[in-house]
């Protein structure tokens, strides 16, 4: 790839407005819709069957009816012979048993016994628990990041990076909440990764804008930013390829367990990708960097990079 | 710019790529589905030998029946002739063994030997069942506190003070005495056999309540967890599973991972209730229609046996569950079903007692079963604790025993050895609730072993073409450093027996995705000082030195991320952390040194016009 000279920060207002737009969207969505919470935060049964031949939802809806489950919800998982039959938990009805119940009663009257594929219960108070330590986990892993960045960049660019990496969170969130995709453990695992992700490439940015004030004391902040975009933009159009493509080969062929959370590192990707070029430069711009910032944290910088 | 290695380096590099490599290797080795038959003593030649023609008469298809410490492993070629075989040799031998599945690898000696074993895969990927037991704590304190009343009475009775009533409500245990001239002896009691209680002096000067101090309930508390633990423990081996995982989780959790079992409700039925034995003698002297009626007399308690006939039972027990040390199945002289059960010195005491006493009268079991669960209402989630009491069986006293005797009157051979197995086990110190429970189906389990490779496969070739397509000669030596990767991320995992699950295989499979991410960083440095007019030579060396504090930068965050993520994360996440946080360290490794230890052999040392970049 040719060095380019594109002016990404010039065109700042347009990116900034387009996010701004997509956070609204997705803030809203999140208050409004909210997440489509797995039974991991929710609490509940999930049960998965698998068929010899293309199951018949129909039937096993009436069967599941008759049976005193009103509230299943069944549907198809990955294939058409692999039912997904879902219950929520329920007032006065005991869930530690409810698969088993569940399995019999579709078994009966069936010609063709289904297979368990799968159970998963989660009863409520392991439900609120794993909420909690999902949310710890978030925070703690953010003040960690703050932390380290803030020992390593001089705090606007910390803060920078904190509103990139948000930006990426709060975006994908939205996507979850507006298609309605189920938000479950993998999937928080996949945001996490997305931090990293994100982080990691807002700081190869940053990295560069140090090194170039070192160098052109002379040039604008502006223009300096604008050097620094161009010429880590190869690096990092590269790294987001190979890992979309490890992403892509994981949606298609790693299965429906696995899905919702390549879609979430999918989008973290292409907004994580999309924010170290147009929003993490800008952002720590409007914060007010300046060559003054950097005196001290670039002579740190340089010892630190002789160190093995 | 001379561009070389001291040979110690490329020495280092190597070792570690060939100590990786044969440790990555007992995964190329499959596992073959097996039956395990294990006893208390050792089993002897011919059994193994009886069993061992019992499975070939089967026609199933053995491939191979080793005997060793008393114990047989027989590998079978597919999962279908291992049940089939596994069901077979658990009706044949009953209680004397236990039958497991397991998967036994297949690893060459030689690899075992210096301790290469195959990643531990977790239940997402061998199937079985995952339990998240909860001890409840208000029940072992509850539990304890009466306890306490019981053994005060006693204490007060034996030391001769008189009292009105020794109650419990819900925050004293309150004694009331006869006369307040009694309390200093009553001090003396507590002094001696209850430290462990707190005492407030009442208002009242023939009072005293006392309370259970904090400390004494926390032991009580820890006891609960570790006694429930125990019995689990157990009772797990009582299921017949090979390698299960019991463990405490937090303060009143316990998780219970059973691989490859498929029976949930057996192993739910075995887990989830307690149960216990009370021995009581029948009221004989009251009409139990009036009973019935609502006239229960006092001392008395109204139970029902199997065919809901009443009973009226004396309300003082002669021996609990607790008092069991052992307890088989079997049939007794009738050839019904029994269950023979020994006591401690206590409880024997007490038997033997009461049974010279009351030779000729009548006697009854009652079983009891504490059955947990969990309902919500109006939106509040409320423990619905159920009591189920039945009265198993009424026999009239024959003769005088204390240790041992039997108890018939059970419906089946199945339930005698149920019970045993429950008693065997010992009662549960308090009730246990299943909150969290994950099954994965054997077919399901291979399912996902499929996919999760297929995907990495897939991943890992797209990935390696584009660097080489882009980075050419200096793009193939990355790919190289990221297969030498993988193989450090899979020697790691077995070599630490951390658990691979999906998730897991999804962290290797992103790894690939990012660990490159350090040789893009470097390539495109040279390129960058060639582009400046650098030497390659010098180029090669700028590019690797300038990228450096940016990989180091950039890998630490993701690594705090991980590390938070393991911190926080349970089961099959954990998992995936566990890949992320091997794949970052490694990664680094491979992509600088690695890399740079082949380029500087190609390029080092020599004039160079031209990089293949």
């Amino acid at each position: 790839m040719k060095p380019t000279h594109i002016n990404f920060i010039g065109n700042r207002k347009i990116a900034m407005t387009f996010s701004g737009i997509l956070m609204v969207i997705a803030i809203i969505s999140l208050s409004v819709r909210g997440l489509q919470m797995g039974i991991d935060f929710t609490g509940g049964t999930l049960i998965e069957v698998g068929y010899q031949q293309t199951a018949d939802l129909t039937a096993l809806r009436k069967t599941l009816d008759e049976s005193g489950f009103a509230n299943a919800t069944v549907q198809n998982f990955g294939t058409s012979k692999d039912v997904l039959i879902r219950l929520k938990l329920e007032e006065g009805v005991n869930s530690a048993d409810l698969s088993t119940k569940v399995l019999d009663a579709i078994n009966k009257n069936a010609a063709t016994p289904a297979s368990l594929r799968r159970v998963e219960f989660v009863g409520p108070q392991v439900g609120d628990d794993l909420a909690q330590d999902g949310f710890l986990a978030l925070l703690y892993s953010t003040l960690a990041i703050l932390i380290y960045i803030s020992l390593r960049f001089e705090w606007k660019f910390s803060v920078g990076a904190i509103i990139a990496t948000f930006h990426d969170v709060i975006v994908t969130l939205g996507v979850f909440s507006v298609f309605a995709l189920e938000f479950d453990l993998t999937v928080l695992a996949a945001i996490l990764a997305l931090i990293g992700y994100s982080l990691n490439d807002t700081i190869v940015v940053y990295d560069r804008i140090r090194e170039n004030f070192r160098k052109m004391r002379k040039t604008t902040t502006e223009d300096m930013m604008n050097i620094a975009v161009n010429d880590t933009l190869s690096r990092t159009i590269m790294i987001s390829m190979t890992v979309f493509l490890v992403l892509v080969s994981l949606f298609f062929l790693g299965g429906e367990v696995i899905h919702n959370f390549s879609i979430a590192l999918l989008f973290g990707v292409v907004f994580g990708t999309y924010s170290s070029i147009f929003i993490a430069s800008p952002a720590a711009l409007m914060l007010g960097v300046s060559s003054e910032d950097l005196i001290i944290p670039v002579k740190e910088g340089a010892e630190l990079d002789r160190m093995p | 710019m001379q561009n070389r290695f001291p040979l110690w380096k490329n020495l280092l590099v190597l070792i570690i790529f060939l100590v990786s490599l044969i440790y990555s290797l007992p995964n190329l080795y499959g596992e073959d589905p097996s039956v395990q038959v294990s006893s208390a003593h050792a089993l002897a030649q011919e059994q193994a030998n009886k069993i061992e023609s019992t499975i070939k008469t089967a026609g199933v298809n053995l491939k191979a029946f080793e005997f060793k410490d008393g114990r047989i492993l027989a590998r079978f070629s597919n999962t279908d002739d291992q049940l089939k075989i596994a069901d077979l040799l658990r009706d044949q031998m009953g209680n004397d063994a236990t039958v497991a599945l397991n998967l036994a690898p297949t690893t060459p000696a030689w690899l075992q030997k210096i301790g290469a074993d195959a990643m531990y895969l977790g239940l997402d990927l061998r199937g079985g069942v995952h339990f998240l037991l909860e001890v409840d704590m208000d029940a072992a304190v509850k539990q304890a506190e009466e306890r306490y009343t019981e053994d005060l009475r006693l204490a007060l009775r034996d030391a001769k003070i008189r009292y009105l009533s020794v109650t419990k409500d819900s925050a004293f245990i309150k004694i009331k005495l006869k006369s307040a001239d009694d309390k200093p002896a009553l001090f003396d009691v507590l002094a001696k056999g209850f430290k462990g209680l707190k005492i407030t002096e009442p208002d009242e000067q023939d009072q005293l309540w006392l309370q259970m101090s904090e400390v004494d309930v926390r032991e009580v508390k820890k006891f609960a967890v570790a006694q429930n633990m125990t019995t689990l423990r157990n009772r797990v081996n009582e299921l017949g599973v090979a390698e299960p995982v019991i463990q405490q989780q937090g303060d009143n959790r316990i998780v219970v991972q059973l691989p490859g079992v498929q029976d949930t409700t057996r192993a739910k039925e075995i887990l989830g209730t307690t149960a216990t034995l009370e021995y009581r003698l029948v009221d004989v002297e009251h009409d139990v229609q009036k009973a019935v009626e609502g006239h229960v007399p006092v001392g008395s308690k109204l139970y029902y046996d199997k065919n809901k006939s009443p009973v009226l039972l004396d309300k003082r027990v002669i021996v609990t569950g607790d008092q069991i040390v052992d307890a088989s199945s079997g049939m007794d002289q009738d050839g019904r079903p029994a269950v023979f059960i020994s006591l401690n010195g206590v409880g024997a005491a007490k038997m033997g007692k009461l049974t010279q006493a009351n030779l000729g009268k009548p006697m009854a079991v009652v079983f009891i079963e504490n059955k947990v669960e969990t309902k919500t209402v109006n939106g509040q989630k409320v423990r619905h604790k159920e009591k189920v009491e039945k009265v198993i069986s009424v026999a009239t006293i024959q003769g005088v025993f204390s240790k041992r005797f039997q108890t018939t009157g059970l419906d089946s051979p199945q339930d005698a050895r149920n019970l045993s197995l429950l008693l065997r086990a010992g009662a549960l110190a308090a009730p246990v609730d299943i909150v969290e429970e994950r099954t994965v189906g054997p077919s399901l389990g291979q399912d996902n072993i499929n996919k999760g490779v297929l995907s990495f496969v897939v991943g890992f070739v797209l990935v390696v073409l584009l660097m080489a397509v882009y980075y050419k000669l200096f793009g193939m030596i990355a790919d190289v450093a990221l297969a030498f990767n993988v193989v450090i991320v899979v020697a790691v995992l077995s070599m630490l027996q951390a658990t691979l699950t999906l998730p897991g295989i999804a962290g290797i499979i992103l790894t690939v995705g990012m660990s490159v991410d350090a040789n893009v960083l470097i390539f495109e440095r040279i390129r960058e000082e060639l582009r400046n007019g650098n030497t390659p030579q010098s180029a090669i060396y700028m590019g690797y030195d300038r990228a450096f504090a940016t990989i180091l930068d950039s890998h630490v965050t993701n690594l705090v991320v991980a590390v938070v993520l393991f911190a926080f994360g349970t089961g099959s996440v954990k998992g995936f952390a566990v890949t992320l946080i091997i794949g970052i360290l490694s990664s680094m490794f491979t992509a600088i040194t690695g890399t740079r230890m082949v380029i500087n052999w190609i390029y080092g040392n020599r004039r160079v016009e031209k990089l293949s970049i």
